[in-house]
């Protein structure tokens, strides 16, 4: 059974489409990157699996169920712009975050949720800051919050949109790490990124996107010259190829 | 005027304004946070025409009857500005506008219809417009305490579930809250807090009471919880300031008297506030650049000594003077630098690092360049 299972998804804004006939299996316990141009459909790709927007076609199963049914089994990095970071709270606050879905209504996160969030914060090396205002972090750490609270979800198949974006080296190590023993721990991570001469030494399996699906599977067979000057050439070169 | 306002009247009306500016402190704190305060506008606006038709549907003045009316005016102008957005390609803020104008259009309208009534029960009604506090009897508090009391209980219990939906909407998702109804939910109790402020403050200047104490709290400071309990006495304080005055004075209005009590507050927050405020980051900002300037000194003694193979050697202050040309300043900063004990002066008015002074420059040396 597939982590994650996507079948002719097309999604589209105002008719023109953002992704297009997508197929796309991940096995359990693998580390996945999505790399493609800006405007390929990475982060609409992770939202649709993630139930975040109604595709116009197409299905998306999740550990071989339907969205609804295992949605507590997803982790989500959300890219780290999309969110106000003068928000009035803490950092040891935004990472509890992640647990207010299993808390439950009314119940507020007590001793016991502190200190899985506290350990969380340890694992990503924050736990110095835990009481900083959010506003006063760096890029990297910002990065390393929105990890933490990812982490404390504890969830099967986590979804991460450029967890290494504006992070410097130590983090983006630091950061690998985690993935790594995420994929220890038989977790599936889908991530979007950037960097192509990092894809082969940190990630087992690639999916190059451009609007359509140009190729998945592992790195070492797909994550070649062809592959990709046909996912980077533009949209002409796509459809020369296309049949 | 004296006589009418025996203590009994004053209660009431400062219970009155006391809570709303309290409930629509809480409920602002989010509105702001949300980027929503404009929302609060046009629900404002809106409600006018829902109070004109409760008034003509039901021939009752009673403060139920009307807050009703303008809640579910004010809901019904929010979903329009939610259909507009999502059907088609005008943007939130025009949306906003035009369903502000337009409902606050048709509720003047409505007013002066409801004037020509022939009905002596008609008069009060425009007071809505810029709210009148004196005009707030008992009943109308035991309305404003319950729909308060209601919308302050739901924003706690909810809290920890609001909060989220206000920070990071789609991770909120990905709990598997219900976001929408959470949205849903949280707009309602906004429209509740507007509403129950609509008799005292006015439909045009309602949604001041929703911004402006959010407003003022958020520059005092950096937790959630604290900012809405600010503003919630914020609020109040505005409430009840604003209203007192326009009770002793005859035919102030209400609103604007509590505007202006609100602009103070949010005035002297921007300026004095600690961390947030003007005054503090001007007073922040000269501090370092003063501290700057005399680390740049400090670094040029230093550099000036490295030729001559004692870092401790002394040098004039002329030579010091072609790179910072300003007299006042370069003597002003020596001596500060003396003061700490960094640099000396010879007999011959030479100056040199101490070892202490070469101490730091090491350091500063060592964290400009790592």
């Amino acid at each position: 059974m597939n982590a994650v299972e996507v079948r002719d998804l097309t999604v589209a804004y105002r008719e023109s489409p953002v992704l297009w006939d997508i197929d796309l299996d991940v096995a359990p316990g693998v580390l996945m990157a999505i790399v493609g141009p800006n405007g390929a459909g990475k982060t609409t790709l992770i939202k649709a699996i993630l139930g975040l927007l109604k595709p116009a076609a197409g299905q998306i199963r999740i550990l071989g169920k339907p969205y609804r049914r295992v949605a507590s089994l997803m982790g989500y990095v959300p890219q780290r712009g999309t969110v106000d970071w003068d928000f009035p709270t803490s950092v040891l606050d935004v990472v509890l975050m992640g647990l207010y879905g299993r808390i439950g209504w009314v119940r507020r996160p007590g001793r016991s949720e502190r200190r899985e969030a506290m350990e969380a914060l340890e694992k990503v090396e924050m736990t110095g800051l835990a009481h900083r205002q959010i506003r006063q972090l760096s890029g990297g750490q910002q990065q390393r919050v929105f990890l933490a609270r990812a982490l404390v979800q504890d969830a099967r198949v986590y979804l991460m949109d450029e967890p290494l974006q504006g992070v410097d080296a130590t983090t983006e190590r630091a950061i690998i790490d985690i993935l790594h023993s995420l994929r220890s721990s038989g977790k599936t991570v889908l991530a979007v990124h950037h960097d192509l001469q990092t894809v082969s030494s940190y990630f087992d399996e690639v999916l190059l996107l451009n609007v359509r699906r140009i190729a998945s599977g592992p790195v070492s067979k797909v994550f070649t010259d062809t592959n990709l000057r046909l996912t980077y050439g533009g949209r002409i070169a796509i459809i020369k190829g296309a049949p | 005027m004296e006589q009418l306002l025996n203590d009994y009247t004053l209660r009431t009306v400062t219970l009155g304004t006391a809570i709303l500016g309290a409930v629509s402190g809480a409920l602002g704190t989010f509105a702001v946070l949300r980027r929503q305060s404009l929302l609060g506008d046009a629900v404002s606006h809106a409600a006018l025409p829902g109070i004109g038709l409760a008034f003509i549907l039901t021939g009752s003045k009673a403060s139920l009857v009307l807050m009703v009316g303008a809640g579910l005016a004010g809901w019904f102008a929010t979903a329009i500005v939610l259909l507009i957005t999502a059907g088609t390609r005008v943007k939130y803020d025009s949306a906003l506008g035009l369903v502000l104008s337009v409902f606050f259009g048709a509720g003047l309208v409505v007013l002066t219809y409801i004037q020509r009534y022939p009905n002596a029960n008609q008069a009060g009604l425009d007071s809505f417009l810029f709210g009148q506090a004196a005009s707030l009897i008992v009943a109308d508090v035991i309305t404003m305490t319950i729909l308060g009391g209601v919308a302050l209980a739901a924003l706690l219990l909810f809290w920890k579930e609001f909060k989220v939906l206000a920070f990071d909407p789609e991770f909120a998702h990905s709990l598997v809250l219900p976001v929408r109804w959470l949205d849903i939910g949280l707009t309602t109790l906004l429209v509740v807090a507007i509403v129950i402020g609509l008799q005292t403050v006015g439909v045009v200047l309602m949604s001041a009471m929703i911004i402006a104490p959010a407003t003022a709290a958020r520059q005092w400071t950096d937790h959630l919880g604290v900012m809405t309990l600010v503003s919630m006495v914020t609020g109040a304080l505005c409430g009840v300031g604003g209203a007192l005055l326009s009770t002793s004075i005859s035919n102030l209005p209400t609103g604007p008297t509590i505007v202006v009590c609100a602009t103070g507050f949010v005035v002297i927050s921007m300026l004095f506030a600690p961390l947030r405020g003007i005054i503090w980051q001007r007073i922040r900002r000269t501090v370092q650049n003063r501290e700057l300037r005399s680390e740049s000194v400090l670094l040029d003694l230093f550099e000036l000594a490295r030729t001559h193979d004692d870092l401790t050697y002394p040098h004039m202050e002329p030579a010091l003077r072609v790179i910072h040309p300003q007299r006042g300043t370069l003597y002003r900063q020596l001596r500060r630098l003396q003061g700490k004990g960094l640099v000396q002066m010879h007999q011959n008015g030479a100056w040199a690092l101490t070892p202490d002074g070469v101490r730091v420059c090491d350091q500063l040396r060592k964290d400009r360049i790592g």
